[in-house]
């Protein structure tokens, strides 16, 4: 786009000063950031960036513009209004609003480097690729080129039907340790196996039979039996990375291939965030929090930093906010600990008042909200460190959808019962786990999924979409072992066909 | 920075509006914002696209949510999981919609039907000025100071140069402080059109008909509006007299009885008349009839009011007959006689059924003019 204007995006020397000031106050408690550049940006930028995904360079798609459609007419309106945002690099690119007031930025500032902090420090984040920017950029390029070559309309139609599988992979798979190869056995060991398989070898023939009895032999035969029947099948073992099976099985294009792996590429950058959202923006709020009040604010911008802070806070019946239960967390463990509010003793202690009372003037606590920062994704933070106390204090509760009178209401204030839930909406982004469970099902090529009942049915119709997508990748039939109604039931697809069947 | 948002943004658009990936078209979802204008509660249209996923059933689910309540209480309105825009707790208001839905749904219907942009008549172009104070600027009367614009640039200074002491902070302005508002002159061309509806309420006029005449003159007004400024719209209704309703009426009202066409046309020449002089105003009669007047001496008078008085002051003069059992159809075939095929300021459509409501608007907006 050719803008004649010329738009600074620098600070202002008076923001510079603060931006000076907030990073003095954010390394005096001990943050630990990655080099934070501030861009300022207007309305209609900031929403263009947001809509990115806070890359200024992504490929050609239309759903970045449907997310700027949502966002400019909610800004328009009034609606809503984006203050900052802020991208996992290093160095990190922070973008903030021209028109915020003073004090505004100067808490977004404050927020920004506890992102930036968490952003280093956290584990589910160390694997995640800091020069992003560039590949991003990268990728446009590569998609453009092939928008150029095989038509727009072709590759964004190819994008969709990745897009629709881009939840499909395992986000704990950076993490596990490489697969291990069973090493191949020789071919003589090999045929020797197939005389006698599984014999335990002994030199002295009398005990033979009690070393290898009759049962035993067969057990072992079909063990190995069915290890190598096990062995042939591809995947090996339930496989939760669905994108990886695919680009390494299916049969596509070279150019399909490249596309896939750019979304399989930025679906995993993009899981950390979502697997930490809660104690990402709690602990951005925590020290926007401490900073402010403990340190940048003037009696003057008081009044507006509380505004500020409180509508960020704010709770909407029947919603959960991350900012708000991932602040009071992390202040609820670092007074726990300061406190010594943990440990055998004290969870064995029975006594109201005295747990109430309960203070072991330990000073632990901002010892280990940094931990908990340093180890914990939501799931593990949420199971480990929600109390009962917590639950009642907030008011936290668990609604379900009542048919009868076709609304959600409030199911349920127990602690165990809110815990769960909320964990299950947690673990695994709260989507169904799926896993390719067979490249070559029925020995056609198809593919099989297995869906892991854990008690909520798929939906048949996004099941079947996602499917039709699927299967313009697979290029053959697709087929989804699952549970409707306590029944375990097969989803095809075939050809733009929908059946199921009971198993 | 380099933004492609625009492009981005302008294929969403399309296909939402279903130029492009129709396939895409059945995953569109209409949700909707609530926001506020002044006083009035107003939705706004927010289609989106779902990109499907392997999901669960979408009320099993449930959630945690954080409140007061008790169990059994209903967790407010609306479906808590969906992000924006607060749910319809003020249901008591009357909502608006907003959005130039319209004028969108006029380039929708200019692009399927290929309408040729209209091109009003030049000369009747109306011209208005209007002053608005916009500006500021450094010399002016006394009676369009500034104060607010003047203290500051004092103040700027006095601080600029040293002057300003915050313990007497006097603020002398002097010449070159001072600031005047100053106006610009906005010439506006407005092209004002009017839309004469006339239709034939006689007994042989159903339901059907008129739902065919409804549905046809809202697209026509969609589409004049989206080339006009100021349109204005007027409605008669006939059988063996005309009478000037509004909207509602016109469309609703059943009368029987004969039918005398030169009354309507007697009536629409009357009101251009009084109201809208042609040097002024665009002018577009419609008349929707199923064909049947009452003799062929009305009808010659017709035409003869047509000729003399209406067509010389209308951009186009458009006749729909809409198919009915009862109706002969004479009508139709006695203007086609007389103007012909190509008589360019008189332009005659069929209406057999809803399906050919399309071509009937093309038939009459076609031409541009």
């Amino acid at each position: 786009m050719s803008s004649t204007e010329y738009v600074s995006s620098d600070l202002t020397p008076e923001l510079t000063k603060v931006r000076d000031e907030i990073r003095k106050y954010a390394e005096g408690f001990g943050l630990d950031f990655f080099e934070v550049i501030f861009e300022m940006v207007d309305h209609e930028q900031i929403n263009s960036l947001a809509a990115l995904g806070g890359f200024p360079v992504r490929y050609p798609h239309w759903r970045f513009g449907m997310d700027y459609d949502q966002l400019s007419k909610g800004y328009t309106w009034g609606l809503q209004k984006i203050y900052e945002m802020v991208i996992n690099t290093n160095p990190s690119y922070a973008y903030l609003m021209k028109s915020n007031n003073l004090v505004d930025q100067k808490l977004v500032m404050a927020h920004v480097f506890g992102h930036v902090d968490f952003f280093k420090n956290n584990y589910w984040f160390s694997k995640t690729n800091r020069k992003m920017l560039d590949s991003m950029a990268n990728h446009a390029v590569k998609i453009r080129n092939f928008m150029d070559r095989y038509g727009q309309d072709k590759v964004e139609n190819f994008i969709d039907n990745c897009l629709a599988v881009e939840n499909l992979i395992d986000p704990y798979l950076p993490f596990s340790l490489p697969k291990r190869r069973e090493p191949k056995q020789s071919e003589e060991a090999e045929a020797n196996k197939a005389v006698e398989p599984g014999r335990i070898r002994t030199q002295r023939q009398y005990m033979d039979h009690y070393i290898n009895p009759p049962e035993f032999l067969e057990e072992q035969k079909k063990r190995l039996e069915q290890q190598a029947r096990k062995n042939k099948k591809n995947p090996s073992e339930p496989q939760k990375d669905i994108l990886a099976f695919m680009l390494e099985n299916a049969p596509l294009e070279q150019w399909e291939h490249d596309v896939l792996s750019i979304v399989r590429d930025e679906a995993y950058y993009f899981a950390p965030q979502a697997q930490t959202k809660i104690m990402n923006e709690g602990w951005a709020s925590y020290w926007h929090a401490k900073i402010m009040t403990q340190k940048a604010l003037k009696d003057s911008e008081v009044i507006d930093f509380c505004d500020h802070h409180a509508g960020t806070m704010a709770m909407q019946p029947g919603r959960i906010n991350p900012y708000k239960v991932g602040i009071e967390l992390f202040r609820d463990i670092e007074e726990r600990w300061d406190r010594g509010k943990f440990g055998k003793e004290y969870e064995e202690c029975d006594d109201m008042v005295a747990n109430a009372k309960w203070d072991r003037k330990l000073g632990l606590g901002r010892q280990k909200i940094f931990e908990v920062r340093r180890v914990c994704n939501d799931v593990t933070f949420i199971d480990e460190y929600l109390t009962e106390e917590f639950v009642d204090r907030f008011k936290l509760y668990t609604y379900a959808f009542n048919r009868r009178t076709n609304q959600y209401e409030i199911a349920d204030r127990d602690f165990k019962k809110v815990k769960e839930k909320l964990l299950f909406q947690l673990t695994n982004l709260g989507q169904p786990f799926v896993y390719v469970t067979d490249g070559n099902f029925q020995n056609k090529g198809e593919l099989l999924l297995w869906h892991k009942h854990q008690g909520l049915d798929l939906d048949v119709r996004w099941s079947r979409e996602t499917m039709r997508a699927l299967s313009e990748l697979w290029k053959r039939p697709i087929n989804v072992e699952t549970e409707v109604d306590g029944q375990k039931k097969l989803f095809s697809y075939q050809n733009g066909e929908f059946s199921e069947k009971f198993l | 920075m380099i933004y492609n948002i625009k492009r981005d943004h302008a294929r969403f658009r399309s296909i939402v509006k279903g130029k492009i990936k129709q396939d895409l078209k059945k995953y569109v979802t209409h949700g909707e914002m609530i926001g506020r204008k002044g006083k009035d509660l107003v939705t706004i249209p927010l289609p989106q696209i779902e990109i499907p996923h392997f999901r669960f059933g979408d009320k099993e689910q449930g959630g945690v949510g954080q409140g007061d309540g008790k169990a059994g209480d209903p967790v407010g309105a609306g479906d808590p999981q969906q992000g924006e825009g607060q749910a319809g707790n003020q249901s008591g208001n009357h909502m608006l919609e907003v959005e130039l839905t319209l004028q969108e749904l006029a380039e929708i219907l200019g692009q399927q039907l290929e309408l040729p942009k209209i091109e009003p008549r030049g000369h009747k172009t109306l011209k208005s000025k209007t002053e608005r104070y916009t500006g500021i600027a450094n010399q002016g009367p006394n009676s369009l100071r500034h104060f607010k614009r003047t203290f500051r640039e004092t103040l700027r200074r006095q601080i600029a140069s040293g002057i300003y002491n915050p313990d007497n902070p006097v603020i002398i302005p002097i010449r070159k402080d001072m600031r005047y508002r100053s106006w610009k002159t906005d010439v506006r061309h407005e092209n004002n059109a009017v839309i004469v509806y006339m239709m034939d309420v006689s007994g042989s006029m159903g339901d059907e008909q008129k739902e065919i005449v409804r549905t046809e003159a809202f697209w026509i007004d969609t589409w004049l509006r989206s080339q006009y400024k100021g349109i204005e719209t007027r409605y008669i209704i006939h059988d063996a007299t005309a009478r000037e309703v509004d909207e509602d009426t016109f469309f609703r009202t059943r009368e029987s009885g004969g039918t005398l066409i030169s009354s309507a046309y007697k009536l629409c020449e009357k009101i251009i008349e009084t109201d809208y002089p042609p040097s002024d105003w665009n002018i577009y009669p419609f008349h929707f009839s199923d064909g049947d007047n009452w003799s062929g001496e009305d009808t010659r008078l017709c035409l003869d009011i047509l000729e003399k008085n209406l067509l010389p002051v209308c951009n186009v003069f458009c006749y729909g007959q809409v198919e009915s059992r009862y109706g002969s159809g004479q009508f139709y075939k006695d203007l086609k006689e007389h103007f012909g095929n190509e008589h360019g300021a008189v332009i005659l459509s069929k209406i057999e059924n809803k399906e050919g409501i399309l071509q009937s608007i093309k038939d009459f907006l076609g031409k541009g003019k």
